[in-house]
């Protein structure tokens, strides 16, 4: 996830490296008044704070103000990778069994493909991620974030890879003992490209 | 009588039995905390062990030491032992051994009941090692999913050790709980009004308020997903109107206010510990109760960021995100108040204050990559991979382990009585810091860098393989550090080096107590009027062990104590507890048969041990109470108070009280699931509903209502003197007349293996009649201790206790009713 290779990746990477350094930040301001009570004391280094300021100023007020401004930005990301109806959005069923996933495109259930997923790349995919048997989860880490496969539920993923090639995809939701093995790939296709494996054999 | 000739006296009537029969036989809570600290150290010795086998596993890729069998059992073992056998026990044992002496007074309220808790957790811990070490244990994770814990996808045995086990160990809890809210709220040192009680106190009433309302979804999921593997009864399969993800809700409604019931505690330590090494009082006291309080409530709102990647509506998601960050709030105000408590003392780095200061780093860094994960976009990408378990261990052991170790450290010397002489602790914090901060550091870059939990091995190409070796070695540096603090503690108990009575210098009633401690804690009851006693009157422990305070002339033999006003702290009942009994042990065997009964599948079995426990539960409540009117008693300085068989509230009321909130909960739970899967699951509505039966709801109505109002009727009676004795048998006959009705709600019920609406109306009537059985037998009880001259218009106590169960069978009978049969009607 820290190498994304599409929108959803992308935005998540960069939420992670926002939230690394503020919370960077933070910590070292923390530590710096846990460092700050050994002072030698009548040093008049630094003041004494009054209990005030600790519990309203430090213990409320601050965390709010950060809290507020990290929550308002992740649900504005999360907002905008939600699955979204559009023309040029393509829809994949995705049916995970312990332990392989089997990929039926355009609700052609003669288009399947087994443990490889192939996409259009630079266009948003919607996988309807569903299981056979046990949970499972639906994970393309260079791509987007997961989501589970759940009995008797559909859950719908968007998915979108910047430009052609393969991608790892793990099922990331222990399920016995073929676990270790669960994964498949993903392979964007280009726009010629695809638009062969739509018509052609597989 | 001088203090010497007291302490043999009172020595006397409150040690346990000499040598190991004592272990069976002891209710003294000090004895009782001890054995749970030891045996929950066991237990994380056991699970550190795990965590090594799982570390040697992770070091390299292609490791062929342990396949995916036995991987699986390693992890979830690790993670089961670590959260139900280490460190929830670890917080009963030290709460146990140390409230009664923080709170001043003599034992905590249910000294037989305390016992009993143990056992239970004894047993069934027992259950879940053996399980390990026959290689059987349970392998799908420590959360338990179905569909892969059904019998289709596990049907070994492996899985019935961890939900049998386990609800066997949260017996313990629960009992624990009762009695911690019971002890706090009534069990005082005359004088202790709720401001000045100390700080460890609040916060344990307020974990002990949490498992009471925490536990209950679990042990109901538990009991359903048994019920399911045992007799097909579908609550998590979907073909047949089940949802997994009930269970889910279930699990997490109870494992997130789990992690806050670990670290308060914790939290609770450190706040009385830090002032001390700080040589101040606490900033902002009544902020911090309020701050922990204000956790306690949130905790119960979060437990979807667990579930961020099922497929919960992004609204949804956001809510329970923005609770999640919330809680950060709280936890801010706490740990400011510490560093602001260090800013206005003067702190000094003795041990105790490594371990807090390792808390500090440890535990924000934990909270900080919380806040991270509640930022619901981030968790799609690490939820289930190794930045999420670098994560929980940040706050586990940040939250939980560094604090333990500092008040192992700290209390050491009023347990053994005596004092370190190596510098030994220093070099094992440092070994137990550098390697917990290596290991999970490299944990959370390769969690980053994709990899999951839960894997047996990897690949080379993944390209982890140097950071996990890092990881590996960073864990066997914190292993060494550990077993040195084992050494350093078991040197400490061994080397006789006597140390001052009060070392730390604290203000609490703990060291006030004899040194070695003694079974009775004081000699007399103090008189509390700060915060801080001993700082107000450092010769308070002389005065206390001459006999200046309450109950100091143990006149009548018995153990004595006092239970107070709840706000003010006026004494109010003198208690008279139960001596040294087997009856704890016994009772908690039975009710280890009656488990092993269903682990094995032996029905047969089954009834018989409900009946043994049973018959042994009708015992212990015997033994209570008094055939002759005592009168109000004297307790020194002129006070006179009835004691508690002369009281309408006595102690079993307030445990009543409190039991059917953890039940009630329970009961909540299961309308909750039998919502959530009527609106959520899709097999839903099912085939056919339940024919409403009016016979069933007439005998219902009636026997009830005969039931609540006799027990009324012979409450009120009894108090204006006239016999009880014909309202209370008329009682009877209504409850065991809504035992019928049960019976024939059950018998109408619809195959419950076909639907999960049909399994959910058995689970309902059940209840029903598992409660009015119970409630018939406290009827019969009361007849009987009516007929034996127990009860009298003094001894009022019995009848008001079952009045509550009275109430509460009334409650829930209506509501099981309406559940059951209003779909019929409307539908
Ligand atoms: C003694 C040092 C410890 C080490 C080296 C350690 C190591 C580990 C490792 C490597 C895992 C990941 C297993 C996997 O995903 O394959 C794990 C899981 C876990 N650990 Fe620890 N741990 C330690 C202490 C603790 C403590 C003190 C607690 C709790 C109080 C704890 C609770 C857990 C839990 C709940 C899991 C998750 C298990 C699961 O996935 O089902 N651990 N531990
Ligand atoms: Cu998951
Ligand atoms: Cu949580």
């Amino acid at each position: 996830m820290l190498d994304p290779a599409g929108p959803a990746a992308h935005s998540i990477a960069t939420l992670w490296w926002v939230m690394l350094i503020t919370f960077t930040v933070i910590f070292v301001f923390v530590m710096a008044l846990l460092a700050l009570a050994f002072r030698p004391a009548g040093s008049g280094l630094v003041p004494a704070f009054a209990e005030k300021v600790w519990i309203i100023g430090l213990g409320l007020v601050f965390p709010a103000v950060i809290l507020l401004g990290l929550l308002a930005y992740g649900l504005w990301i999360g907002e905008r990778l939600m699955p979204r109806a559009g023309a040029e959005v393509t829809r994949i069923e995705a049916e995970a069994r312990s332990w392989s996933w089997r990929f039926t495109y355009g609700g052609d259930a003669s288009r399947t493909t087994q443990n490889v997923l192939h996409i259009p790349a630079g266009r948003p995919v919607d996988i309807a991620i569903t299981t056979a048997d046990v949970i499972h989860s639906f994970w393309v880490p260079r791509l987007a974030g997961k989501l589970d496969a759940i009995p008797g539920h559909i859950n719908v993923l968007r998915i979108e890879a910047d430009i052609p090639g393969s991608y790892a995809g793990l099922s990331a939701e222990f399920s016995g003992n073929g676990y270790d093995n669960h994964r498949f790939t993903v392979i964007a296709h280009g726009p010629e490209e695809w638009q062969r494996f739509l018509e052609g054999d597989q | 009588m001088n203090a010497l000739a007291r302490h043999r006296k009172l020595t006397a009537i409150w040690s346990s039995e000499p040598g190991w029969k004592g272990w069976f036989s002891t209710v003294n809570h000090s004895d009782v905390g001890r054995m749970f600290i030891v045996t929950a150290a066991f237990h994380f010795l056991v699970g550190g062990i795990l965590a090594m086998l799982i570390r040697a596993q992770l070091a390299t890729p292609h490791s062929a030491f342990a396949g995916p069998e036995i991987y699986s059992q390693l992890f979830t073992m690790h993670g089961t032992i670590m959260m139900f056998l280490f460190a929830i026990p670890m917080i009963e044992g030290l709460a146990i051994y140390l409230l009664p002496k923080m709170l001043g007074t003599r034992d905590l309220a249910y000294p037989r009941l305390t016992a009993y808790g143990y056992w239970c957790y004894f047993f069934g811990g027992a259950m879940l090692l053996i399980s390990l070490l026959f290689g059987i244990a349970p392998d799908s994770g420590w959360f338990m999913y179905p569909p892969l814990t059904g019998r289709i996808h596990s049907p070994g045995i492996n899985t019935d050790f961890w939900l049998i086990g386990i609800t066997f160990v949260e017996i313990s809890a629960i009992c624990a709980a009762v009695e911690f809210t019971v002890s706090i709220l009534k069990y005082r040192a005359p004088g202790m009004t709720l401001a000045k009680m100390p700080v460890f106190a609040w916060y344990m009433l307020v974990v002990s308020l949490m498992i009471l309302t925490g536990f209950p979804p679990l042990i109901l999921g538990s009991i359903l997903l048994e019920l399911e593997r045992a007799f097909g009864m579908p609550f998590f399969q979907v073909e047949l109107g089940g949802d997994s993800l009930l269970w889910q809700h279930l699990f997490w409604l109870f494992g997130h206010p789990e992690v806050y019931i670990i670290f308060l505690p914790a939290a609770g330590m450190v706040s009385t510990i830090l002032p001390v090494m700080s040589s101040t009082t606490l900033l902002g006291y009544r902020w911090v109760v309020a701050a922990a309080v204000a956790l306690a409530i949130l905790s119960f709102g979060l437990w979807v960021h667990h579930m961020f990647t099922t497929g919960i509506p992004h609204m949804g998601l956001a809510f329970f995100s923005a609770a999640s960050t919330l809680v950060a709030v709280p936890t801010a105000v706490q740990v400011f108040a510490w560093i602001g408590t260090m800013w206005k003392g003067s702190p000094t780095l003795r041990l105790p204050m490594l371990h807090i200061l390792g808390f500090f780093v440890t535990f924000v860094i934990g909270g900080l990559t919380g806040v991270m994960v509640a930022v619901v976009p981030f968790d799609w990408q690490v939820h289930d991979t190794a930045f999420v378990t670098a994560h929980l261990h940040y706050v586990l052991f940040g939250g939980f382990v560094f604090p333990v170790l500092a008040g192992i450290y700290y209390w050491l010397p009023l347990v053994t009585g005596n004092r370190r002489f190596f510098r030994l602790g220093e070099m094992a914090f440092a070994l137990i810091f550098l390697g917990f901060h290596v290991t999970f550091l490299a944990m959370h870059w390769v969690g980053l860098m994709g990899q999951r939990r839960r894997i047996s091995t990897y690949l080379p190409e993944d390209g982890w393989t140097v950071i996990n070796l890092i990881s590996s070695v960073g864990g066997f540096v914190m292993a060494f550090g550990l077993t040195l603090v084992l050494i350093g503690i078991l040197l400490n108990l061994a080397v006789r080096h006597r140390a001052r009575r009060n070392p730390w210098r604290s203000g609490t009633l703990e060291w006030a107590i004899p040194r070695p401690s003694a079974a009775y804690n004081f000699a007399s009851l103090p008189q509390v009027n700060s915060r801080e006693p001993l700082w107000d009157n450092p010769v308070l422990p002389a005065e206390l062990a001459r006999g200046d305070g309450y109950l100091g002339d143990a006149a009548t033999g018995r153990r004595e104590s006092l239970m107070v006003d709840i706000a003010t702290g006026k004494p109010e009942q003198l208690v008279i507890y139960p001596a040294n009994t087997r009856l704890p042990v016994i009772l908690a065997a039975v009710t280890g048969v009656f488990f092993v009964s269903l682990l094995v599948k032996i029905y047969v079995i089954t009834p018989f041990a409900i009946a043994a426990v049973a018959a042994l539960g009708w015992r212990w409540v015997w033994q209570l109470g008094s055939r002759q009117d005592l009168g109000d008693q004297p307790i020194g300085h002129g006070v006179l108070i009835p004691p508690i068989a002369e009281v309408s509230r006595p102690p079993g009321w307030w445990g009543s009280v409190f039991l059917l909130v953890a039940n009630a909960t329970l009961f909540g739970s299961l309308l909750f699931g039998y919502a959530f899967l009527w609106t959520i699951a899709p097999g839903w509505p099912p085939p056919a509903f339940m024919e409403p039966s009016l016979p069933t709801m007439l005998a219902a109505a009636g026997g009830v209502m005969l039931a609540a109002g006799g027990t009324a009727i012979a409450v009120r009676k009894n108090q204006n003197g006239s016999n009880p004795a014909v309202a209370i048998s008329a009682a009877l006959t209504g409850a065991l007349g809504l035992v019928v009705a049960f019976a024939m709600m059950l018998w109408n019920a619809p195959p419950a293996a076909e639907h999960a609406y049909n399994a959910t109306i058995v689970v309902l009537g059940s209840y029903g009649l598992f409660h009015a059985t119970l409630t018939s037998l406290m009827v019969l009880f009361l007849l009987a201790r009516q007929r034996a001259g127990y009860i009298s218009q003094r001894r009022r106590g019995e009848l008001s206790i079952v009045m509550v169960w009275a109430i509460y069978l009334f409650v829930v009978t209506g509501l099981i009713i309406l559940a059951v049969y209003l779909p019929g009607l409307v539908g």
